[in-house]
């Protein structure tokens, strides 16, 4: 089985984003970047499956700037074997990444392709689902377990009610939960050795993809504050407030 | 022209998020139709034919759409697209899973997780965990939006009945198949949509310490959450997550025991009415947007909330 990886970049999740001042968007410049949280799932299920010997070569693909190299040499210091980078400098929307990822897919062959359910800066929750569609493959999203049972998988799914178990043919999506596995660090070793693996660079332009943005997107805002509470210096004045001041219990 | 609502069931009853999407959608326009995709589900065709707003229902009924497989719903979506200039459905598990699908197949870029409608074509939802709101505006000519709903009123549900129009299923698509949903069955309220939800984080300790959040819980008639940490720590299931990857949740009364308030888990709750935040770490962030911080031992405070609840309810008895 050969499995493909999506893996995004994005601002590291412990940055406090902020909003710029002229409303255009989020200021990215000096800010802590990294790979989408729920990409390091994807790739950490990815080299298990391969340490398992189910698999025979884990391929990283991203799409961005020149410098979303950085999270595809990071998904190869952990395991994958080769990576593969689709630059573009301009914004595009989960529907153009599904339609590049489409073409990598049609030129890789994959049976399995992975990636996170979401990414944690536009919140989108769209790709994977898009991608599968577009192949008209099986999806399986939010998936907190992933078995490998002959030529098929069973994947546990996490729904709002609680959990859903599907089974699926490959080839096949999947789109990974924060809970599927917990991803190891990158050894130094591992670091050193990533840097002598191959990452093929592609130009977004050459795929013969319309990847103009459907979505414009007017302004960029700071969320309402919450005005600043008070504390409270012992439980029976807590319960007092919430009675007489907040009338919620 | 027309939008069409997708109906998120269970084959008997509505789920609940169908009757704010129903609200949304008539936001947008007021000749709002409601597909539903089912097996058996003559009841909640019949409970979404007495919406308010829905002025039309499509029933499209297989053995193969008993489990919301979205892989079979969507392609009956995009067949009835071509009369609707709108695809809205809920954002949760179920919009999530499905619309993305329906989008692709109509070449149309979604809009996720809508908190607002501003106009036919243009919407307002949060990125970064809730820590900006963008305005966006759609190109496409047919629009798929998935809406958050608890940023939405519940629509009434006493409205005349619409006509069912009965239409024929699509195709099955046989390479994905339904195994089993294990599902939480609680008397509580349900966690999207309690007037009082009572948390619990790391602070916790154990599954077994989750009890005093159960007994808080059942004193004022709350719904449970819980921290991404407690649920990756194994103390509660996953369905009580609240978080940017968890549930949105908008109560009156927020309490958040042993909660240090992560980005994460604030997008998920901070725009909850009243919010009490009990932690021993005075420095925690959950108590920046506290509006009640009471720095102490949960060990010692939760009891002590009890018991102060219970000569409340001495006292007004």
């Amino acid at each position: 089985m050969k499995i493909l990886v999506a893996v995004k970049r994005v601002i590291d999740y412990n940055v406090q984003i902020r909003v710029k001042e002229d409303n255009s968007g989020v200021v990215t410049d000096n800010v802590k970047m990294s790979t989408n949280p729920p990409d390091d799932n994807a790739i950490e299920e990815a080299v298990k499956i391969k340490e398992a010997g189910k698999a025979t070569e884990v391929v990283a693909v991203s799409i961005g700037e020149e410098k979303a190299q950085e999270t595809v040499r990071k998904a190869l210091a952990v395991g994958a074997d080769r990576g593969i980078l689709v630059k573009t400098e301009s914004v595009v929307e989960p529907l153009s990444v599904s339609k590049l990822l489409q073409k990598i897919v049609e030129k890789e062959k994959p049976d399995l392709v992975l990636m996170g359910k979401q990414a944690i800066d536009d919140d989108c929750n769209q790709t994977g689902q898009m991608l599968s569609a577009l192949l008209n493959w099986p999806q399986a999203t939010f998936a907190s377990k992933i078995e490998i049972k002959d030529g098929k998988l069973e994947v546990t799914r996490e729904i709002d009610e609680g959990l859903e178990t599907i089974e699926i043919n490959v080839p096949a999506i999947v789109t990974c939960d924060l809970r599927l596995n917990e991803p190891r660090y990158a050894s130094l070793p591992n670091i050193m050795k990533a840097k002598k693996k191959p990452i093929e660079q592609l130009n977004a332009s050459d795929l013969g993809v319309d990847i103009s943005p459907r979505i414009e997107q007017i302004k960029v805002e700071e969320p309402p504050k919450r005005k600043a509470g008070i504390k409270v210096s012992s439980v029976s004045e807590l319960v007092q407030k919430l009675k007489n001041e907040a009338k919620v219990i | 022209m027309s939008v069409l609502l997708i109906a998120e069931h269970n084959n008997k009853e509505l789920r609940p998020f169908t009757l704010n999407a129903a609200t949304a959608a008539s936001q947008i326009d007021n000749d709002v139709h409601a597909v539903i995709i089912g097996n058996n589900c003559e009841e909640a065709a019949k409970a979404l034919s007495k919406l308010e707003f829905v002025k039309k229902v499509i029933q499209v009924e297989a053995a193969y759409y008993e489990n919301f497989v979205a892989e079979n719903f969507a392609p009956v979506i995009v067949k009835l697209a071509n009369n609707y200039s709108h695809i809205i459905s809920s954002a949760n598990t179920f919009g999530k899973n499905l619309m993305p699908r329906i989008a692709a197949a109509l070449d149309t870029s979604q809009i996720s997780d809508i908190t607002k409608v501003i106009a036919p074509d243009t919407f307002l939802r949060p990125i970064y965990a809730g820590n900006a709101f963008a305005t966006v505006k759609s190109k496409d000519a047919k629009k798929c939006v998935t809406i958050r709903p608890t940023s939405f009123d519940a629509c009434e549900s006493s409205g005349e009945s619409a006509s069912i129009e009965k239409t024929e299923a699509s195709e099955e698509f046989t390479k994905t198949k339904f195994v089993k949903r294990e599902e939480v069955k609680s008397d509580r309220p349900e966690l999207g949509t309690a007037r009082v939800v009572v948390s619990g984080g790391r602070g916790m300790q154990s599954g077994d310490n989750f009890k005093l959040i159960t007994s808080l819980a059942d004193k004022l008639n709350a719904a449970i959450g819980a921290s991404r940490a407690a649920v990756d720590a194994g103390y509660i299931s996953n369905d009580h997550q609240v978080g940017q990857t968890g549930k949105v949740v908008v109560p009156d009364l927020y309490i958040a025991v042993g909660i240090s308030g992560a980005i994460q888990h604030l997008a998920g709750m901070k725009e909850s009415k009243v919010i009490v935040a009990i932690n021993k770490d005075g420095e925690a962030p959950i108590f920046s947007i506290a509006d009640y911080g009471l720095e102490a031992d949960l060990f010692e405070a939760v009891p002590q909330f009890l018991e102060e609840l219970n000569k409340l309810n001495t006292i007004q008895k």
